[in-house]
Parts: structure tokens; sequence; C-alpha cells
């Protein structure tokens, strides 16, 4: 199967499957970002036509929220807490290592398409700030040398 | 027989590296051919401790933490599981002081218990409640929350009693119960630990509501940025199913209730009541106009009661033991225990559940044992983004509703985020600014321009420049903030900007109080 194939194919068993419960459009989306790791562009029509509403409509909600993105990620998404809890244990110091040892600011991903930077307010690990995530990992007192660290060990 | 061995599942301490122990332990008695029972419980709330590894002894569970992978051999070597002494022995777990001094009604079983065994829940006094709620009419169920003085905790302290009693008059042939598992406010973690920790208590608070008020369809709200807390619910959900405490004819009576748990996407406005509701309904993030209440025409039109996490985790325990004994903790009109999280720069930093009525200053030192760093405490903020920021001639304040709104603050979810003298306070302003503008929902121009405007503006004041002008255009644009805007994201942003300002003058390039002015 082509890949445009197999995406459309995705796009059609999480809508079928959706799109009768109540307030189907965020459910539908959060799957296709699960399984594609974003919302494509040329998605937009096809869900706006099965949920009977416009594409404006549609891209109006997934530009509402931070965490819909209509690009492909890097191959792990690394979410930096920039709340006030991991701001008074050294936050913004650590930040500035993040951008400088990627090469990246927020919302950009490496040339190598290996990471993705994205800033998160609060994770709720306040109680070992500062606080990052990467792809489902959760991590609590990151210093620059564990941040590296757990670069290494993901394999990069 | 196997030897019980607890390592916590909750984010924080898989944070701290609970996993990797959890694994090595295993592996290591495997290794040394012992049979062990390891229980992934939630945690205790003891953070500087974890991963806190408990051993269950005749005499009760015995501590070790903070636990390195590098000590895992050793511990076995010196005889841990028969609770022998080792150099991160803490003793008995509920001797902690940190633990014995909390007064734990919601939390009661948080780290206790396998948080998906509903065997393990109904042995520890789960589903009393229920029960109880079963036997009498709604109006009933709603009187002892009246009666409890339970105010909501996401927030705005309403009491819980009189929404439920709107809801429950509405007449409609739809309600639902909305959880409210947003959880965006910074510093708070004590929703989280609730539904990684006792994932049930939360399930039984929303049936009960359901059941109280004659909604037949609940929704959890939940934060995406929380996954574990995403598996234990829909775990729980499933189990909760299976055993005939959910769906139809519950517990085999006449009554129904359906939940499912919806994930959020990101944007801290759908916190907000309102905005969550048009969240659900599969848009964005808008909030409305009130009224009509959501009370009265709620999701989807329908009479809907919306209510945070530890609002309705607090409901079976009201239920099982009574309005009245829940009512007996706290002080003036905040009655009850609230879950108080303490973050930011502190040495202890974790979970305390306590009657109303401490003040900042002893939670602070006496449970939180001052800064990480041992500089002095210059700031906090309580509350979340949206609350006012203390300085040190503050902390006597009690943990109160009407004392905190006395000194124009908030205790909000009750998070307590710690700043040592290294913070400075035009930068919090500033960042306070930011996230406003980040976060609005656009609907109104002082949040969603203002809100940039006083970036530029604390830029300014952060170079020096011009302080005579910036500083009143800075009051101006706060003013246009509080009086204009139709929800607290525009509308409260002016607290921690302007007690930042207030209380730290020297911070903004002023010499004293009186230039602030
Ligand atoms: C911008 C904003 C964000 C909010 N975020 C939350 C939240 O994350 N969790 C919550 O329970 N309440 C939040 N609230 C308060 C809710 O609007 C509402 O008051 C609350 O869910 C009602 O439940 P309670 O009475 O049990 O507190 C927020 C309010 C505002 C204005
Ligand atoms: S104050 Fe801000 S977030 Fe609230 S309704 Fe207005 S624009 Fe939206
Ligand atoms: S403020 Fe960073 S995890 Fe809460
Ligand atoms: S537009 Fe700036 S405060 Fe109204």
């Amino acid at each position: 199967m082509t890949e445009t194939a197999s995406m459309q194919t995705t796009l059609q068993d999480i809508t079928t499957r959706l799109k009768d419960k109540p307030g189907a459009l965020l459910p539908i989306l959060h799957e296709i970002q699960n399984a594609l790791g974003y919302i494509p562009k040329d998605s937009i029509t096809f869900i706006a036509s099965e949920l009977n509403l416009s594409r404006a409509e549609v891209h109006g909600v997934i530009s509402f929220y931070h965490y819909f993105r209509e690009s492909a990620p890097g191959h792990h998404t690394i979410h930096l807490c920039r709340a006030e809890s991991c701001q008074a244990m050294g936050s913004k110091k650590l930040e500035a290592h993040v951008k400088n040892r990627l090469g990246i600011d927020f919302h950009e991903t490496t040339p190598d398409g290996k990471f993705s930077l994205e800033p998160v307010y609060c994770l709720g690990l306040c109680s070992c700030s500062p606080a990052m995530q990467i792809d489902s990992e959760v991590f609590g007192r990151v210093s620059a040398e564990t941040f590296d660290r757990s670069l290494v060990e993901i394999g990069a | 027989m196997a030897i019980t061995v607890y390592i916590s599942c909750d984010s924080g301490a898989l944070a701290l590296g609970a996993e990797r122990i959890a694994q090595a332990v295993s592996r290591e008695a495997h290794q040394r051919g012992i049979d062990i029972r390891l229980i992934r419980n939630g945690s205790r709330g003891l953070f500087w401790l974890e991963p806190l590894v408990e051993v269950q002894t005749d005499q009760s569970r015995i501590a070790y933490g903070p636990v390195q992978g590098h000590d895992v051999s050793g511990l076995f070597d010196s005889g841990f599981l028969n609770g022998s002494p080792h150099p991160l022995f803490l003793g008995l777990t509920e001797e902690l002081p940190f633990f014995k001094k909390q007064q734990r009604l919601t939390f009661a079983r948080v780290g206790l218990t396998d948080p998906v065994s509903l065997e393990d829940y109904l042995a520890h006094d789960g589903y009393r409640g229920l029960h109880n709620a079963l036997t009498i009419s709604g109006a009933d169920i709603v009187r002892q929350v009246t009666d409890s003085g339970l105010r909501g905790r996401g927030g705005a302290a309403f009491p819980t009693g009189i929404k439920w009693n709107t809801v429950l008059n509405a007449e409609a042939d739809q309600k639902y119960i909305i959880c409210n598992a947003d959880e965006g406010d910074s510093g708070t973690f004590s929703d989280r630990m609730v539904m990684e920790g006792d994932p049930f208590v939360l399930i039984e608070g929303m049936t009960i509501a359901g059941i109280a008020v004659g909604a037949t369809q609940g929704y959890i709200y939940l934060r995406v940025e929380y996954p574990h807390a995403h598996k234990a619910l829909d775990t729980a959900i499933a189990k909760a199913y299976a055993a005939g405490y959910l769906g139809q004819n519950i517990l085999g009576s006449d009554k129904t209730f359906d939940l499912e748990v919806r994930l959020g996407a990101g944007a801290y406005v759908c916190g907000e009541e309102t905005s969550l509701m048009e969240s659900l309904e599969g848009k964005r993030g808008l909030v409305r106009f009130k009224p009509p209440l959501p009370a009265i025409s709620g999701l989807f039109g329908k009479p809907t009661i919306v209510n945070n996490v530890i609002s309705l985790a607090s409901v079976p325990i009201i239920l099982d033991k009574g309005g009245e004994y829940y009512r007996d903790f706290g002080m003036g009109r905040s009655r009850g225990t609230l879950p108080v999280q303490l973050a930011g720069n502190i040495k202890y930093p974790g979970l305390v559940e306590l009657a109303f009525g401490l003040t900042l200053r002893e939670l602070l030192y006496d449970f939180g044992g001052g800064s990480a760093s041992g500089r002095p405490i210059k700031a906090v903020q309580v509350g979340g983004p949206l609350g006012a920021y203390l300085p040190e001639s503050q902390f006597d304040t009690p943990l109160d509703y009407e004392a905190f709104a006395a000194i124009w603050a908030v205790v909000g979810h009750g998070g307590i985020v710690v700043f040592d003298d290294t913070v400075d306070m035009a930068e919090m302003a500033r960042y306070s600014m930011e996230f406003c503008a980040i976060e609005s929902c656009g609907k109104c121009t002082p949040c969603r321009i203002g809100s940039t405007r006083g970036m530029e503006v604390l830029d300014d004041i952060i170079k020096g420049r011009e302080l005579n002008k910036n500083i009143p255009l800075l009051r101006d644009l706060c003013d246009t903030l509080l009086n204009g805007s139709l929800c607290a994201l525009g509308g409260m942003t002016p607290y921690p900007v302007l007690s930042a300002l207030n209380h730290f003058p020297l911070d903004f390039g002023l010499t004293d109080q009186a230039d602030a002015a």
C-alpha cells in the first residue's frame, strides 16, 4: 500500500469508529495525532466532511490547541517545563542549555529529524522541578548533565 | 510467604527513577531466589525521599529512600526485607513526621493501596459512600454535601452543595457530571496524585454526584500532559464497569451512570469550566458568557455539574462518615481539609493534607524545611499562575479562603511555589503577562492584547527605561485586565503582577514602596 493510501485507511478507521460520539472532533484529532504523529493538512477536508463541519472550523480547532500539530515532529519530542515551580529551580538555565545542545528553539525540530522541542506549562512534577518529558517518559530534577545523559540513553 | 514490597508508580516517583528501581529490586530478588510481591502503589507524597521503597513487616511498613540503582544490592545484603538497618533506613513510614502530622481524608488511601485494585479499594473503606448514597434520596445526598461545608477545590471555592442543588432542581431529559481534571495550575499536582494513586475514589465521587442529581453520563476532562493518570483511570473505570459499579443498575439498583475520560490538548484556558465544555463539545475553547450557569445550561445545553478532582474525590468520605464529620475539620468558612502541594525551591517538597487553618510559615518551615538551596525564602506564589506572590511579612496568614482574600491573594488549588532570594520579581511579573498572552482564548481585547502590551512595558521596566511613565502604565493595564476580562485568566493576571510590584519594588528599579504607587 502507498503511504497516502495507508494514511487514508488510518483516517477512515479512526473517524468511522469515533464520529458518532458526542463532541467527536477532539477524540478524532487525538487518535490521528497518536497514529501519525501530527494532523496532516490533507486530512482536514476528509475530517470536515465526515463530521459535517467546514474546513475552517476543523482548522480553527487544530490551531487553537497547543498540543495539536500540523507538521511531522522529530523522532522524539522533548517537552520542557517553563512554569513557575521549575523556574524556581533553575529551568531557565536548563532551557538555555537544551536549546544550545540541540541547536534549536522551541517549536523547532533538529535538522536530522531526531528531536522536536516544545515548551510545556507544568507537568504536575513540581515536587521535582525542573521537569521534562521525552515522548512518554518523565524526568525530574533535571540538570544539564542528566539532560545530556538522557539523550544518550534514548540513542541520540 | 512472599514479602510485600511497595515502590510507587506515581509520575513524580517515576520522574526520579522509580521504574528502574522496581526493575532492579525484582531482578535482585529473583537472582537471590527470594520470593517477593512487588506492589506499585501511589506516592506517599514525600518526594525528596522518592524513589521510596517500603517493606511490609508485622509492625507496619518500613521505608528506605531515596533509593538509587546502586543501592539495591546493598539493601538486600543488609536484609531490608526484614526491616534491617541500612544508611537509607527511615523507620516506619507512618511515623515520619511529615506524614504523621497530616490529616488525610481525601488522600486516605493514596500510597497505601494498589491504585487499580478494586479489592484493595474495597478493603480500605472504598465504595461505602456509594452504598450509603443508594439508600437515601438525591436531595439527602446533596444535603450531606452541603452540610459538609465543602467548597470547590478547583480555584473559585464555590460551595459544592449549592451547585449540586441547582442541578438537582433543574428539569431536563439529560444531565451531566464533568470532572475538571485539567489541573493546569503550575505548582499543583494533587489531582494527578489522586488519579494515579486512587482513581476509584474519583470514580465513586462522580457516581455519587450522578445519582444525587439524576445525571447518567459523566466525563473526566483530563489534561493530555497526564498519560499515567489516563492509564490508571481507564483501567479503574473498566474494572468498575466489570464489577457493576458503573453502567446500568449500579449494585442492583435502578441507577445508571456511565463514565468516560476525554483528553484536553494543552490549552490552559480549557480548565475554565465553560471553555472546558466548549472543548468537550469538540470546539475551540472559547470562554462562554455567564449566565446561563453551567448548572442550568451546561454541556450540550444541559444542566451540568463541573467539579474539580479533589472536590469530587472528597465526596465519598462525606457520604461514608457524614457531612458533619468533614465539617468538623477546618476554620471559619473553610471547612474540611486541603491537600497542599509544596513545590519550587523547597527542601521537602510534597503533598500535605491538613485541615484549613495552618499558617504558610508552618507549611514552609515545619513541613517544607525552608528552601532547597538553603538561601532565605523571598517569595511564595500560592494558588497557581494567577495567584499573588506573598512576601515574608505575610507568611503568618492562615490557609483559609477569607484570610487570603483579605490580603488580595488566593488559596486556589492549594499549590505553593517557593522562591529563594535569587529570584527577580520583575522577571516573574513579565512571565505572568507572557503566560496570559500565550494562553488567552482571545475573546477579550484586554486579555489578548493587553497581556502582550504588559510584556513590552515590563521589558522596558526591566531595562530601567522611563519608570515614571511605565510603572503607572503597567498599573493602568492591570486595571483594564481586572475590569475588562470575561474570565480569571485575564482578570487575575494582575494578581501576580501587582503583588510582585507592590511587595518587591526594588526588583522593578524603584527605590522604595512609595515609588511603586
Ligand atoms: C483560566 C482558568 C483555568 C482554570 N483551570 C482549572 C483547572 O485546571 N482545574 C479546575 O478544577 N478548575 C479550574 N478552573 C476553575 C473552573 O472554572 C471551575 O471553577 C471549577 O472547575 C469548578 O469546580 P470546583 O467548584 O469543584 O472547584 C479554572 C478557571 C480559570 C478561569
Ligand atoms: S479573559 Fe482572556 S482567557 Fe478569559 S475569556 Fe477573556 S480573552 Fe478568554
Ligand atoms: S511547574 Fe514545572 S512541572 Fe509544574
Ligand atoms: S487593549 Fe490594551 S488593555 Fe485594552
